[in-house]
């Protein structure tokens, strides 16, 4: 019984957020209009993070990386060459897909923390390469003001487009989650000695996830550009890709919406934070703390218990 | 059905398998008895490719198998379950038998249709079939010892084996646990026409349902017969069934 009401009020619920964030151009200032055009740029990368880790058991520590590729794929593209700008927002995603596969291709061969490590190292061989190459990437300067078509110009416009991408995102994100391959992914997570034994070809299956994963994550690389119309290093390097992991921590990794809130939290702990003091990362280390230690499971799955204790999968 | 011949598995030089041999045919129930450390279980991770051999040989239905990853060996027939409950403890009951049943149908690569869809009749059948159909939603991980026991054998029946290989069955059941559960083995080799071979400490339960019983020795095979050669045989009393 309260299975079935809450199924019902559900979509409700999701209807009603999506109505409000719609109007929240013509309500809140610039200024927050930016900040949530960031946020939903760093929930689809928090999220399709969790693919791998929440979801997927799979230590990438390193994810920041394929989110870079996404921006900078369309950065270069953009400025380099004459194709049209849709082929760039296409490439963007592919080409940190194929990255993914690539650096999954010898990540899987390994298990649990020897993953995490061989990862974290070919991850920044690629930054490296990218501060390093100036003639190419721009080094440690990145490339700034990337002109955009003007139907993008604007964090109106911006915002809207974003919204619609992440819309789209989570729907895609979700039928996967609920997919015989979510499940599949999900049983490989808690045991992949046992898939293996009921005839899953676990790596093939991981390797797959990653590249998933690693498309979701330079679709939100390639809106970072659309926010800031400009791209550097450090969208590459280890210390984002912690803070994504943070995220998905934060926000509860074995629920499915849970990252959504870790972004929403980080991002808005180190906007305002970071307004009074430059040490908004100690406030962060209290929560982690306190979060260890009073919410296992992250926000949402603290919630999520709250509200249907015991039943639904995750 | 099943021949394993002279296999052998050494862990930094400790012999765990030397040499054992097995054979089981079709529609028999095979146990394989030994005292602790003789190395049953090693021999069933040999056979299901957890464990690759360091020699020997085998085979299933004239096909060798011998190193074959256990994905591969599952796809040819044979299923099975762990002597420590082995399962997916953050899914529902329901799920954790889905699982294995939308990899035996191949479709585990679906991605864009709910699985609410898939095999839901043929998932609920085999809970029905170990007596868990009423637990369908409960996590995994919160079930009860016995009934974690059950849902081993059920994620491992989701493969529609020829062969399911039952590594101690009723480790740590309850007197009746034990008694359902070789009701279980009994019906499962009845109706289904499954081959089953397992290993057992409880005397009871081999002698009371296996057609063959093959005993086991310091990773050797001593002998393998039917129960009442078994019972006869000076050695296998000396070795193991004590001597009155």
């Amino acid at each position: 019984m309260p299975v079935a009401s809450r199924k019902r009020r559900l979509p409700v619920f999701n209807v009603l957020l999506l109505g409000l964030l719609a109007v929240i151009p013509s309500i809140l200032p610039l200024f927050y209009i930016y900040i949530f055009s960031v946020i939903f740029v760093t929930a689809i990368l928090a999220m399709s993070l969790n693919m791998v880790v929440g979801h997927g058991g799979l230590y990438q520590f390193h994810h920041g990386v394929f989110y870079g590729i996404g921006a900078y794929t369309l950065a270069l593209m953009l400025t380099k060459t004459e194709l049209p700008v849709w082929a760039g927002f296409l490439a963007g995603p592919v080409c940190a897909a194929f990255a993914g596969l690539l650096i999954g291709l010898f990540c899987v061969r390994l298990n649990r923390l020897y993953f995490g490590m061989l990862q974290i190292s070919l991850g920044s061989l690629v930054w490296a390469v990218t501060f390093r190459w100036y003639k190419f990437t721009g080094g440690d300067d990145g490339i700034h003001g990337i002109s955009l078509p003007d139907a993008l110009l604007g964090i109106h416009r911006a915002y809207y487009v974003i919204l619609a991408v992440l819309v789209v995102c989570l729907i895609l994100m979700y039928l996967i989650y609920k997919s015989p391959f979510g499940i599949t992914l999900r049983a490989i997570r808690d045991n992949p000695e046992r898939c293996a034994a009921i005839g899953i070809n676990v790596r093939m299956h991981q390797l797959f996830a990653i590249v998933l994963a690693t498309f979701f994550a330079g679709v939100a690389g390639v809106l970072f550009v659309v926010v800031e119309r400009s791209v550097f290093p450090d969208l590459m390097f280890w210390v984002l890709s912690l803070e994504v992991m943070i995220m998905c921590l934060l926000g509860g990794w074995f629920t499915f919406a849970g990252p959504i809130l870790g972004a929403a939290i980080m991002v808005s702990l180190r906007t305002f934070a970071g307004v009074y003091t430059e040490y908004w990362t100690l406030i962060l280390g209290v929560l982690l703390i306190l979060l260890i230690f009073f919410l296992p499971e992250g926000v949402m799955g603290y919630l999520m218990e709250k509200i249907q204790p015991k039943n639904a999968d995750s | 059905m099943l021949l394993v011949e002279n296999i052998q598995k050494h862990f930094d030089g400790f012999k765990a398998v030397n040499g054992a041999r097995l054979s089981v045919e079709t529609g028999e129930i095979v146990a394989v008895i030994g005292p602790n450390g003789a190395g049953k279980t090693t021999l069933f991770n040999l056979i299901t490719g957890q464990l690759k051999p360091d020699g020997g040989k085998i085979t299933f239905s004239d096909e060798d198998i011998t190193f074959l990853p256990p994905h591969r060996i599952c796809k040819k027939g044979i299923a099975r379950s762990f002597q420590i409950a082995n399962i997916f403890h953050r899914l529902t009951v329901f799920r954790n038998v889905q699982v294995s049943v939308l990899s035996q149908k191949a479709r585990n690569l679906n991605l864009f249709f709910p699985s609410d869809r898939f095999f839901v009749e043929e998932t609920r059948a085999i809970l029905e079939s170990v007596g868990l159909a009423d637990k369908d939603r409960e996590i995994a991980g919160a079930l009860s010892h016995g009934d974690r026991r059950l849902l081993e054998i059920a994620v491992a029946l989701g493969n529609e084996p020829r062969l399911l290989i039952l590594d101690e069955p009723t480790a740590g059941m309850s007197p009746e646990e034990t008694a359902t559960t070789i009701q279980l083995i009994k019906r499962l080799a009845d109706t289904r026409g499954l081959t089953i071979l397992f290993c057992e400490h409880d005397m009871d339960v081999v002698f009371g349902v296996s057609h063959r019983i093959m005993v086991m020795e310091q990773g050797r095979t001593l002998i393998q017969g039917p129960p009442e050669e078994i019972k006869k045989n000076p050695e296998v009393q000396r070795a193991y069934l004590g001597n009155e």
